[in-house]
């Protein structure tokens, strides 16, 4: 596969995926930047890692499932005064339904 | 106390280590740490102040909850007088990269103080508190300790709670202390350290007496000198604190052993692949709604606006850059050749140490930290990768999840000396062996004249 290189589409397409916005005169240099990086990783590509487990944690917690009791909580009013924009007591939101809804 | 915050007052002007400095502290609780003044790196939630990792997009921020580790340090009766300046989310390895502006380094006000825990480190080099609280997700205590002669500590992954950390990337980031000296270094690991029920990633084993063993003498222990890692890249003065700090163990009894590990080219490259992977999921939460700070957006604008609006506008350019370079590894046709890779190459690493401490029967490892000493400001804003292979020595030891301290070993030559620290590292859990050793060479290390 061809390491690093990514075209001006590619990083409008994933600025997308990430909700974030890419400006067209932003893009050759976020692309050489991105690609730098993506070059630079490519070295793992020298390593036999044939059989090896993947490591997605180092812990040695495992999951287990815990008592169902009710504990303190923060009440709704000290959550909703972290929001940017409430109305009564609803966080606020452009429409999500119908036009206009692009999410 | 009030000397601390007075302190604060008069040379953050200069230093720029504090986003905020808190009057009328309060009076000290009881116990190991009364009195004790702290900082805390600001993506470690108090419900003091703010708490925004050095993000626009937290503007504002003020949780309703103290992290357990400063929850731990109120009890034990420290307090906490300020937030520290950090680069975004504690994305960097300099503290330039803030809405707050640069940190500076107190040996040399045109040097950064490392990252990102930077504004942790300029504060206690400084001698305005004893210790501050950092964060280490690759590097992020002990570089920034290095290249202020400082000690940092970065403990075993899930050796101390994560609540209340903003997270960066959850499979690497440790809460540890930096400090000016060991004994400080382990008195508050010793409280901040042990199982946490609002952490399922914290380690339920109970926590050792870190204290009482801490003078005891080193002779029979083996330390393992990387000598791979004294390259001609590094600054000379790096490898002369390495061979100096090796002959001081040696000195105190220890046995000194040769060990090669894995090029450390491998562990950076894996580095930038799982941490951007992971921030590019946890950061996803930022969306301008429930928290933090949201764009103005017109009238008819849709959801998504508001999200790409309020996170454009709200992250820097290295947390964007970081946040894409997560999502592309992680896209289909891309997530077995770069993220799956990652994964199994940071098996391998974790396997090598393995091996080094086992074949060798070895207690700790001894390495740089850094290539060189601070940098001066600016200086690796233009190339991303060279700020990247600061963290070279540092991020193999992340992936593995081992504890490190890092220690003032040395100084640069010239008439503005700079300082040079070195890396010890030992196995997971083993913080009492990694304190002990530490100590022994603290001892035998010359004193840090550090700037009045």
């Amino acid at each position: 596969m061809d390491h690093g290189a990514l075209e001006r589409e590619q990083v409008q397409r994933l600025a997308r995926l990430c909700r974030l916005d890419a400006p067209d005169h932003e893009l050759d240099d976020l692309a050489a930047r991105l690609a730098a990086v993506l070059g630079y990783v490519a070295r793992l590509d020298a390593l036999n890692l044939d059989g090896v487990l993947e490591m997605p944690h180092v812990g040695d917690e495992t999951n287990v499932l815990g008592e169902d009791r009710p504990g303190p909580q923060l009440d709704r009013q000290t959550l909703l005064d972290l929001s940017p924009q409430i109305f009564d007591c609803f966080v606020r939101v452009p429409k999500v339904l119908g036009e206009g809804g692009g999410a | 106390m009030n000397a601390a915050i007075d302190r604060a007052g008069a040379l953050n002007g200069r230093l720029n280590a504090f986003t905020q400095i808190f009057d009328s502290p309060g009076a000290p609780r009881p116990g190991p740490l009364s009195g004790m003044p702290v900082a805390i790196k600001e993506n470690i939630c108090t419900r003091r102040g703010l708490s925004t990792a050095g993000s626009r997009i937290l503007e504002g921020y003020r949780s309703p909850f103290d992290a357990t580790a400063v929850a731990r340090l109120l009890d034990a009766g420290a307090v906490v007088i300020g937030k520290t300046n950090l680069d975004e989310f504690g994305m960097g390895s300099s503290t330039e990269h803030s809405p707050h502006g640069p940190t500076r380094n107190p040996w040399d006000l045109d040097r950064v103080p490392g990252g990102s825990s930077g504004g942790s480190a300029s504060a206690v080099a400084a001698g305005i508190v004893p210790v501050a609280l950092g964060s280490d997700t690759g590097g992020s205590i002990r570089q920034p300790a290095a290249l202020c002669g400082l000690v940092g500590l970065k403990p075993t992954y899930g050796r101390v709670s994560r609540y209340g950390l903003i997270a960066y990337a959850s499979s690497l980031d440790v809460i540890g202390p930096i400090s000016r000296t060991v004994t400080e270094a382990a008195r508050v690991l010793q409280v901040i350290a042990g199982p946490d029920e609002h952490d399922s990633t914290c380690s339920k084993r109970p926590v050792p007496d870190l204290l009482t063993s801490l003078e005891s003498p080193v002779e029979n222990l083996r330390i393992g000198l990387v000598r791979s890692m004294l390259s001609g890249a590094n600054h000379p003065a790096v490898n002369q604190a390495i061979e100096a700090s090796a002959a001081r163990l040696a000195d105190a009894g220890a046995t000194i052993v040769d060990v090669d590990l894995l090029d450390p080219d491998i562990a950076i490259a894996t580095y930038y692949i799982v941490a951007p992977a992971e921030a590019s999921s946890n950061l996803a939460r930022f969306d301008g709604v429930r928290y933090g700070r949201r764009a103005a957006i017109p009238n008819d604008a849709s959801l998504d606006d508001l999200y790409r609006a309020s996170r454009t506008e709200g992250f820097g350019p290295e947390v964007r850059r970081r946040i894409m370079l997560g999502t592309h590894v992680l896209s289909s046709g891309y997530y077995d050749a770069y993220y799956l890779r990652a994964l199994k190459a940071r098996r391998l690493i974790r396997n090598d140490f393995d091996r080094a401490f086992d074949t060798h029967a070895l207690h700790a490892l001894l390495m740089p930290v850094t290539p060189g000493p601070a940098f001066r400001i600016g200086e690796k804003d233009k190339d991303p990768l060279a700020l990247y292979l600061e963290d070279v020595y540092t991020v193999g030891v992340s992936l593995a999840g081992l504890p490190a301290i890092a220690m003032p070993a040395g100084m640069t030559e010239g008439n503005k000396p700079l300082p040079i620290g070195v890396q010890l590292v030992a196995r997971p859990f083993d913080e009492p062996t990694l304190l002990r050793v530490a100590r022994t060479l603290e001892r035998l290390s010359p004193p840090m004249n550090f700037p009045a």
